[in-house]
């Protein structure tokens, strides 16, 4: 937890989450019917904790993290659940309050940082632009800028203020991002797969900036991707998602060293870093993902389930408790009995 | 191993069904699509539906208005106007698919040089369509004139010289980003010969932008010839053409209306048809509209 | 006698051309690969592993005929480094290449099974429905797969008609740049599994360009790690993962975590980024980002180290 006092973590007392996500469901509306992209998720985030949301293609964490900051695509439609947020039911809300919040409560990095700058404006600029809510002056805006830039370790910032995003390299470009995301002291931070168009090299001192400054300023964040790895470094608990639903959850710690989902376990397995003997033929999960469109009756991963029984594919099954904080939601975690 | 595959077999894409799918969307493209084919029927069918021969004088009153048997009217000289209107449909249509056939071939030919060739001829090719697109139509038309004096074949050669420069520069695009694209350069490694790149994989996908946008200048090269033979530089008399239809009606503008009308009129509505149907195809056959499914 | 061998490869660029190089008193050309030498036998698969700017594709490429280069590259013996196109025909009938992008290397308006038989129908082959069912067949796709196009793939779909293309000739070398980018953990297996065993039905020898160390380590025989142009350490891939000795294989290593958390200490973090190639540093060019960078390290060039199976190029390696 954040050893310094800042505005960040002072409207939330430890314990009571930041964020509540309670049972959110969300539909995509397309020509060949609606795709239930999200459904049921329940997630806690908690004050001055990272939280990782992994998963594969097709299993809506990107979604999720758009819906927690409004930035859903316009056949987007919330079908059900909230998004508890302070006093704020954030499902629904309409776009002026979402203005107030963006950029100021809650920021938001993006995986492509060459498109998330604007490439006709100068660095200092956009830094300058994003404190339009400030009543400070100019002069003051700048030299918050600067300290930002030096903050994310951009090297000679003074001169970079003045740089266009295109003179930057693509790490740099992601740290200015992850600056320009700071400088507002939001409470939470949702970063949707910032280091995957990075080299490994540069991923590494990204994650580590950012477990700094989170450490810093002691807000949150909901940090999107699809590398465990990654994922087990920086983050503090993870919710794992498969097909649009929330699959495990728990800290990083236990998640990764007893999974208790058969996914989880899979996905691990499969997981060449995590394979310690080299091995020529290497793991895999057979079969696809369903058809969201058609959403079917049971366990959403039944299909490729290697410990599947008759009552996976009857009911769906709740989330039950596994250990401590950690729950999955499968029936071999709910019953001792393994029997079909 | 086998991967099995669970979304339902789908078509390969075929141009007519998805035209029409979509034609149904778009209630302007239908009426586009409706009138373009009234106008090229009209046109091919012209002397079969004409009631009496385009050229002939005093079938009627002069400058009479429309009546049962002149369903436009007559012009000065006593022509079936409604005759005269279909005629100089065809020549609309003949102008058009000529100048724009001639313009397409060579501008895709032109275009593929300089988007693949070397560097020096591309900036020289610009050059020379920089160089003809700085001449405005009719300026261009006055000079081709006094060289080869005036005649249908005059109009199709100048809307054809003036549209090329356009059509290269579109073709050249694409094909500079084909050049780098994925799978051209997949093509050279297994060794795909030049023609083979370029009728296969080329010309096929950048065909396709490139006719939706001739279709709409059809308008253009109809409303070019009616302006050129409106000045006397075009077909000359007795051949009918709307501009000269125009031109004849204009003198005359006290006494009737309707030979103004008749030229003008199927002027805008081949504009409105074409355009309409253009943008629908374009909508349509946009490939980033595709991929929203 | 190896299958393929390569020495001193060297692909410059030009950057700038030849008047405005002398108006800016700058070099108008720079080397995207400076100098780049392996071998490889029948049946055995090489990694070479690179972040982007090391000009690892422009190797793949120079080895398909694509990229103009100097230096040496003798196939089956003949050197062909300079093969003209009649040369290169014949060629492409043993060396295939397997691309990065699995749906933009697929020509959009062709069917699948017109994909997988195109190398077919540019040798003059017969190309049709029998060769491509054989194919698809051979990559485990089903049969009515053949009449789709490429955007309708999946990229797990598309990758394995990528596959199928690529063995359409069946080549003695087969070069795969990148072929588990876009792909999910829980199916890259699928792609990497069908081409071992493919490699084990035919012995065709493999080339793997990736930046993903922890595939390497599995699916390869010799590794060889590339940075700026150049290989700083190659060799046998067991070896090298147990006792990196080049710093940067060993950053290159640690920046690839594995999900098991109590295995979070060590991470290495190097300064910086990999410089351009327009402008190399002195001496070792990965002086400005060693962690053990000493003072001669920015001014003598290292030379290179042999050990059984293994060489490096570091003037301190690690040691076990």
């Amino acid at each position: 937890m954040s050893a310094s006092i800042s505005h960040a973590s002072s409207s939330a007392t430890p314990g009571t989450p930041l964020m509540q996500i309670d049972a959110l469901s969300v539909d995509f509306d397309t020509a060949s019917g609606p795709i239930h992209a999200l459904r049921h998720i329940s997630l806690s985030v908690m004050p001055g904790r990272i939280l990782g949301l992994v998963g594969e293609s097709g299993c809506g964490k990107s979604s999720l993290a758009y819906s927690l900051i409004g930035l859903l695509d316009t056949n987007a439609r919330i079908c059900g659940g909230a998004i508890r947020f302070g006093e704020q039911d954030l499902a629904g809300l309409s776009e002026s309050h979402w203005q107030a919040l963006r950029g100021r409560r809650i920021a938001m990095i993006f995986q492509d940082p060459m498109t998330s700058l604007n490439p006709v404006r100068t660095i200092g600029q956009q830094l300058i632009d994003i404190q339009y809510r400030d009543r400070t002056s100019r002069v003051q805006k700048r030299s918050r800028a600067l300290e930002f830039l030096e903050q994310v370790r951009i090297p000679d910032p003074a001169s970079r203020l003045d740089s266009y995003p295109h003179e930057l390299s693509g790490g740099m470009r992601q740290r200015v991002c992850i600056a320009m995301a700071l400088l507002t002291r939001p409470e939470l931070l949702i970063a949707d797969e910032p280091t995957t168009a990075l080299d490994a090299t540069l991923e590494v001192q990204v994650i580590h900036l950012l477990r700094e400054l989170q450490q810093k300023h002691g807000c949150s964040v909901v940090f999107v991707s699809h590398h465990l790895g990654t994922v087990a470094e920086l983050c503090d608990d993870v919710a794992v998602m498969y097909a649009g639903e929330v699959v495990e959850t728990g800290s990083v710690e236990t998640v990764f060293r007893t999974p208790a989902h058969p996914y989880t376990q899979a996905l691990l397995a499969c997981d060449p870093a995590s394979i310690r003997e080299a091995t020529r033929v290497l793991p895999t999960i057979p079969g696809e993902l369903p058809d969201l469109r058609q959403v079917p009756q049971g366990c959403i991963f039944q299909a490729r389930c290697p410990q599947v029984f008759d009552r996976c594919r009857q009911r769906s099954p709740d989330i039950y408790p596994v250990q401590g904080e950690q729950v999955a939601r499968c029936f071999r975690v709910a019953s001792e009995e393994p029997s079909p | 191993m086998t991967s099995t595959t669970t979304a339902p077999f789908m078509p390969p894409p075929s141009w007519l069904s998805r035209f029409l799918r979509g034609l149904r969307g778009e209630r302007t493209g239908m009426l586009g699509f409706v009138l373009v084919t009234l106008i090229v029927l009209a046109a091919i069918f012209a002397p079969w539906l004409s009631p009496y021969d385009p050229t002939a004088i005093m079938t009627g009153p002069p400058l009479a208005p429309p009546s049962s048997a002149h369903w436009l009217g007559t012009d000065n000289l006593g022509r079936d106007l409604f005759s005269r209107v279909l005629a100089g449909g065809r020549v609309a249509m003949l102008v058009a698919a000529a100048a724009l056939s001639a313009a397409l071939t060579l501008g895709v030919a032109l275009g593929l040089l300089a988007g693949l060739g070397p560097r020096w001829l591309d900036n020289l090719l610009l050059l020379i369509f920089d160089a003809i697109r700085s001449f405005p139509v009719i300026v261009f038309g006055l000079a081709v004139v006094t060289l080869v004096g005036p005649s249908l074949f005059t109009v199709v050669l100048v809307v054809a010289i003036t549209s090329v420069p356009i059509y290269a520069r579109i073709i050249r695009t694409q094909a500079q980003s084909l050049r780098s694209a994925e799978f051209v350069l997949a093509e050279r490694a297994m060794g795909a010969s030049l023609p083979r790149l370029l009728g296969i994989h080329v010309l096929p996908n950048v065909l396709g932008p490139l006719l939706i946008l001739a279709s709409m200048d059809v308008p253009l090269v109809i409303a070019t010839e009616a302006g050129l033979s409106f000045l006397g530089m075009g077909v000359r008399p007795p051949t009918p053409s709307w501009g000269v239809i125009l031109n004849d009606g204009y003198n005359f503008i006290r006494n009737s209306p309707w030979p103004v009308v008749a030229g003008s009129v199927p002027i805008v509505l081949v504009t409105l048809g074409f355009t309409f149907l253009g943008e629908a195809l374009r909508d349509i056959f946009d490939p980033r509209l595709q991929k929203a499914n | 006698m190896s299958l393929l061998d390569v020495e001193h490869l060297r692909i410059d660029y030009r950057r700038y051309g030849v008047l405005r190089a002398l108006f800016k008193r700058e070099a108008s050309r720079f080397s995207a690969v400076a100098d780049v030498s392996f071998s490889l036998d029948a049946g055995r698969t090489l990694g070479i592993v690179g972040e982007s700017g090391s000009g690892k594709s422009s190797v793949a490429r120079s080895l398909i005929g694509l990229q103009a280069a100097r230096g040496s590259i003798r196939y089956d013996g003949r050197e062909i480094v300079r093969a003209g196109r009649r040369e290169w025909k014949r060629l492409r009938r043993d060396i295939a290449m397997m691309w990065q992008d699995p749906i933009g290397s697929l020509s959009p308006r062709l069917s699948v099974a017109s994909l997988i038989t195109e190398p077919l129908r540019i040798q003059g082959r017969p190309g049709g429905r029998d060769e491509a069912d054989r194919l698809l067949k051979m990559v485990g796709l089903p049969r009515a797969l053949g009449a789709r196009y490429a955007h309708q793939l999946s990229g797990g779909q598309a990758r394995r008609v990528g596959v199928a293309r690529a063995l359409a000739l069946d080549p003695k070398l087969l070069i795969c740049d990148e072929p588990t980018a876009g792909l999910d953990m829980s199916v890259q297996g699928e792609i990497l599994n069908l081409l071992n065993d493919i490699q084990q039905r035919t012995q065709v020898a493999i080339v793997i360009i990736t930046h993903n160390l922890n595939l390497v380590r599995h699916i390869t025989d010799e590794v060889a790690v590339m940075y700026l142009g150049r290989f700083v350490e190659q060799g046998a891939t067991q070896a090298i993962f147990e006792h990196p000795r080049h710093p940067y294989t060993e950053a290159l290593l640690s920046a690839n975590p594995s999900p098991d958390p109590d295995a979070r200490h060590g991470r290495i973090e190097l300064s910086g980024e990999m410089p351009s190639p327009v402008r190399r540093p002195s001496g070792c060019e990965f002086h400005g980002r060693c962690p053990y960078a000493r003072d001669d390290c920015a001014v003598i060039v290292p030379d290179w180290t042999h050990e059984p199976e293994r060489a490096h190029a570091c003037r301190y390696p690690l040691s076990s």
